[in-house]
């Protein structure tokens, strides 16, 4: 068995990285919130398992194939920032994975080891309407303390200022699973992939976290053979990226998602991305609010999305961008901030590149 | 701490944000969502500035200063970006500023113009939003909203919580809760913390003006004790400054025939509210704490949450409808004038003095004493709508048969104000048989304990041989702090609003405590200046009230009653117009 001292020193080794998307090192949020417990009285761990990113689907795969590595994990966790401080661990789960995967947790949970923690671990089902904004991390604490959905300013941290005003411990499923895999010396430096879209072998895989976008595709068999695009990261948040572009390493969540070049309907594939974000606007910020629901609003207009606006009211490519760029630059959080990943990756990976090879 | 903001070197203080050293130090940042009462919500983005070395902007009512920073309030990439932010609120706001009281004041517009902002850059997106009506007091309108919620938290503050966000996203919308255990107060204090009078008294100036041009009707005016120190900001005037005279002027100039001060009124109710609570010395079975009722939003809390404290609220009646009543009656009849003919418009800090003027029990023979209620701001916007130059204007006086009031009528705007006035006179008719010598007996002018901005305080008196415990709370939130302490005093003032009348939901926006506090030294100033500073030496006030008394009137002209209520009249309208009124 790990010593508690041992394992934050073997997490940062290892180094693990948070695996929701922000990819913040490990090893550095749980020393910061076990600094804050030591003036305080209590804290809190959550499990971030909801699977907020549209296309990812690892969170699910985990609850399913190793919810005792997930529990080892959060059992370190809970040793490490000391368990008589830890009042309670959410497990945070969207419905469908807790219908699910809720009687194998359950069945995971029922040994004596775990006997002080599944006191403590309390299911957290996300309620069928909520949006994606549930997932950031302080919006979550939100909706857990029965307030409005919507994110807090930070600082303060969660590590400092979390549930209840807690220090408290947010960790996506992968990351504790991680962990389990540090302290029994299996960690081998993988990472889950989530591969989907147009291929042949679409499903979750764990495979060395250091891999290309290009080598993903080939090591599991899924290089097209027709001309693609990939979105990497998340299907909504995700950067865009052409055939050639492939060698960088596959960022946030984990997912390629693989888009077909020919049958792709440029337009549809906006609408898909504008009204996602729309919809899932909690609608705290005005630029987030009023600027998604603008920019869906333009497209839908019959204005012409492509041509030189013969016939037809010519597109403002001008508004949109200035949105866009109010979006970078003035969203209160990371939710409306990343509608210009896909945007602006897409526009100059895909659409221009087509353009310089029409001329 | 030492930073520089667009190249100028300025200091600031550990824990300030940006914004605030930016105002301290000149430097214009707009913003909308911010308040200093309030949490920073950082929702509008439009108070964004730049940061050198930080990727992204930030907003600067919500980042703290650090040494050394150096930030850009008007940078190309600050000024895109707010020129955005704010056409985009531009299209959740639908313009009604042909009807609207803040029309000169407008923050949307003055930042419109500092921008280059194209207002109609896209399409309206709220215009078939409803208006939330509470009684005739405060009003909600959906299709002005830019979700900021800052009249959410300012009703929470209140203790109320009688408005919430409902929905998300872009169909998100402020809504009344469906909570049958809560009401709105009328305090409007919604009103005073929004930034685009989407919340917003429900405005009688249409009204007035029309009065004003009716040949039958004898229109006259008068104005509250907190008025006079908060009118002024309106004009770029000091904060604090009186302006008496020139609210008197201000009258003439509108077309008011006569006009009072409805601090002379402030002296009724503190002989009224004095002699009821030596009354109740006296007598074995009364019901402790006495309370005050002055305040019509706090009368409107314990009809609706505390009935059982209804036994406890003096039946004095409030400064302007006693005043009201003494103009209907007394002068009237002096000046041979038929009442009924008399229009009594009163220019109060307060939205929920609408809703108490039209209380049927206030009126005299079926008719309200006070006929129309303008807050402070809607007066401001008339004066302004009327080009008059209130900085400039000379002073003039009332007319002679009332006068300005006492000292202790002053201060009524302020929290424990009203307390100090009743006590100025319960001391001087208690220890009026007393040995002068018995420091026992407690005759001081000025009771300080009594004063300040404090949410509550308490004193306790030596008086004629009694311990008088009493009370002052203000903002009603802070009323459940001593709810259960209740019956540990004898006397209790209690203010809806924060700091008393010169924080109501009628004043100039914006009233911060900064603000608050320049107004509450005004009133003590202007009190230690009267001539007469007790209520019941004021020789005028003492000639109607003994007409009153000669003339068996007092429970038609002093007193009123309370009855428990099951909440506050909501009207939910789409579309509406505030001429609508014109069409009744």
């Amino acid at each position: 068995m790990v010593k508690e001292k041992d394992i934050i020193t073997k997490i940062a080794t290892a180094g693990l990285v948070g695996r929701g998307g922000a990819s913040y090192p490990t090893a550095r949020k749980w020393a910061a919130v076990k600094s804050a417990l030591k003036n305080k009285k209590q804290g809190y761990i959550i499990v971030n398992a909801a699977e907020g990113e549209p296309g990812v689907k690892k969170d699910g795969y985990i609850l399913k194939h190793h919810a005792v590595g997930l529990f080892d994990g959060i059992y370190l966790a809970d040793r490490f920032l000391g368990s008589k401080k830890i009042k309670k661990v959410y497990l945070f789960l969207n419905h469908k994975y807790y219908q699910e995967y809720g009687p194998g947790l359950k069945k995971a949970l029922a040994v004596k080891k775990y006997r002080t923690l599944k006191e403590k671990i309390e299911f957290f089902i996300k309620p069928e309407k909520l949006t994606y904004i549930s997932g950031e991390e302080t919006a979550l604490l939100n909706l857990i303390e029965g307030k409005k959905v919507e994110p807090r300013l930070k600082p303060p941290y969660p590590t400092e200022h979390g549930l209840f005003g807690h220090p408290t411990l947010i960790n996506n499923p992968e990351t504790f699973y991680d962990v389990s895999l540090v302290a029994a010396g299996r960690y081998e430096g993988e990472r889950f992939y989530t591969l989907g879209g147009a291929l042949k072998r679409r499903g979750v895989y764990a495979l060395p976290a250091n891999l290309s976008i290009e080598e993903v595709l080939r090591r599991t068999g899924n290089y097209p053979d027709r001309p693609f695009f990939v979105s990497v990261g998340g299907e909504a948040s995700g950067e865009v990226f052409a055939a050639d572009q492939l060698m960088g390493p596959v960022e946030g969540a984990g997912l390629i998602m693989v888009y077909d070049l020919e049958k792709t309907d440029e337009k549809k594939l906006f609408r898909y991305w504008l009204n996602f974000y729309k919809e899932q606007s909690c609608g705290h910020c005005t630029i987030c609010r009023e600027g998604t629901y603008r920019l869906l609003e333009m497209i839908n207009k019959r204005d012409n999305f492509h041509g030189d606006g013969k016939g037809r009211k010519k597109f403002d490519w001008d508004l949109f961008w200035e949105i866009v760029a109010g979006l970078e630059e003035t969203s209160f959080c990371a939710l409306g901030a990343s509608l210009p990943i896909p945007l602006r990756s897409y526009w100059k990976n895909i659409v221009k590149r087509k353009k310089a090879k029409l001329s | 701490m030492n930073l520089k903001i667009n190249n100028k070197k300025v200091k600031g203080r550990t824990g300030q944000t940006i914004l605030e050293i930016a105002r301290e130090n000149g430097i214009k940042i707009p913003s909308l969502c911010h308040h200093p009462d309030l949490d920073a919500k950082a929702s509008c983005r439009v108070c964004v500035v730049e940061i050198k070395g930080r990727e992204k902007l930030v907003t600067s009512c919500s980042t703290l200063a650090e040494e050394g920073l150096e930030i850009f309030t008007d940078s190309p990439r600050v000024k895109a970006t707010r020129k955005i932010n704010l056409e985009l609120l531009f299209a959740s706001h639908a313009e009604k500023c042909g009807s609207c009281s803040m029309v000169y004041d407008c923050r949307l517009l003055s930042a419109a113009k500092k921008y280059e902002v194209e207002i109609d850059r896209f399409p309206d997106r709220k215009g078939k939003r409803k208006t939330y009506r509470f009684a005739n007091a405060v009003e909600i309108d959906g299709t002005q909203c830019i979700d900021c919620d800052n009249c959410v938290e300012a009703c929470v503050r209140q203790g109320i919580g009688y408005l919430e966000k409902a929905g998300s996203g872009i169909n998100q919308e402020i809504e009344p809760v469906k909570d049958k255990d809560k009401a709105c107060i009328y305090c409007g204090q919604c009103t005073l913390h929004c930034p685009v009078a989407a919340a917003q008294e429900q405005g009688a100036w249409p009204v007035v003006e029309k009065a004003l041009k009716d040949k039958n009707k004898i229109v006259v005016a008068q104005f509250a004790p907190a008025v006079r120190v908060s009118l002024g900001e309106e004009f770029g005037l000091p904060y604090g400054e009186n302006c008496e005279g020139k609210i008197y002027s201000a009258f003439k100039k509108l077309g008011f025939k006569y006009s009072f001060d409805i601090n002379f009124g402030a002296d009724i109710t503190t002989m009224t509210e004095a002699e009821e609570f030596i009354a109740r010395l006296k007598d074995k079975k009364a019901v402790w704490p006495m309370t005050t009722s002055c305040c019509p939003a706090w009368v409107a809390y314990a009809e609706f949450y505390h009935p059982e404290l209804l036994p406890n609220l003096t039946t004095a009646r409030s400064p302007h409808i006693h005043s009201a009543g003494a103009i209907k009656t007394y002068w009237a009849k002096q000046k041979k004038i038929d009442p009924r003919k008399i229009v009594v418009v009163s220019i109060v800090p307060c939205t929920a003095k609408k809703y108490e003027a039209s209380r049927p029990e206030l009126g005299l023979k079926g008719r309200p004493l006070v006929d129309y209620v303008l807050t402070t701001r809607e007066f401001a916007y008339l004066i302004k709508k009327n080009k008059i130059d209130f900085k400039n204007l000379p002073d003039s006086d009332g007319d002679p048969l009332f006068n300005r009031g006492s000292g202790a009528a002053a201060i009524y705007g302020a929290t424990g104000g009203v307390m100090e006035s009743a006590l100025r006179s319960v001391a001087s008719f208690l220890c009026a048989g007393e040995d002068k010598k018995n420091t026992l007996c407690d005759r001081r002018l000025e009771f300080k304990d009594v004063r300040g901005l404090a949410g509550f305080k308490e004193a306790e008196l030596n008086i004629a041989g009694r311990k008088i415990r009493v009370g002052v709370v203000n903002g009603m939130g802070n009323f459940s702090r001593i709810l259960s302490r209740l019956k540990k005093y004898h006397y209790i003032e209690i203010m809806a609003c924060p700091g008393g009348c010169l924080g109501g939901g009628g004043q100039p926006i914006p009233t911060t405590e900064a603000i608050r506090k320049e107004r509450a030294a005004a009133l003590y100033a202007i009190d230690k200046k009267r001539p007469v500073r007790r209520a019941h030496e004021n020789k005028a006030m003492k000639e109607y009230y003994n007409w009153v008394m000669d003339k068996k009137l007092s429970s038609r002209l002093l007193h009123t009653k309370f009855k428990k209520s099951r909440g506050s009249r909501l009207i939910a309208t789409k579309k509406d117009s505030i001429f609508d009124f014109l069409k009744h």
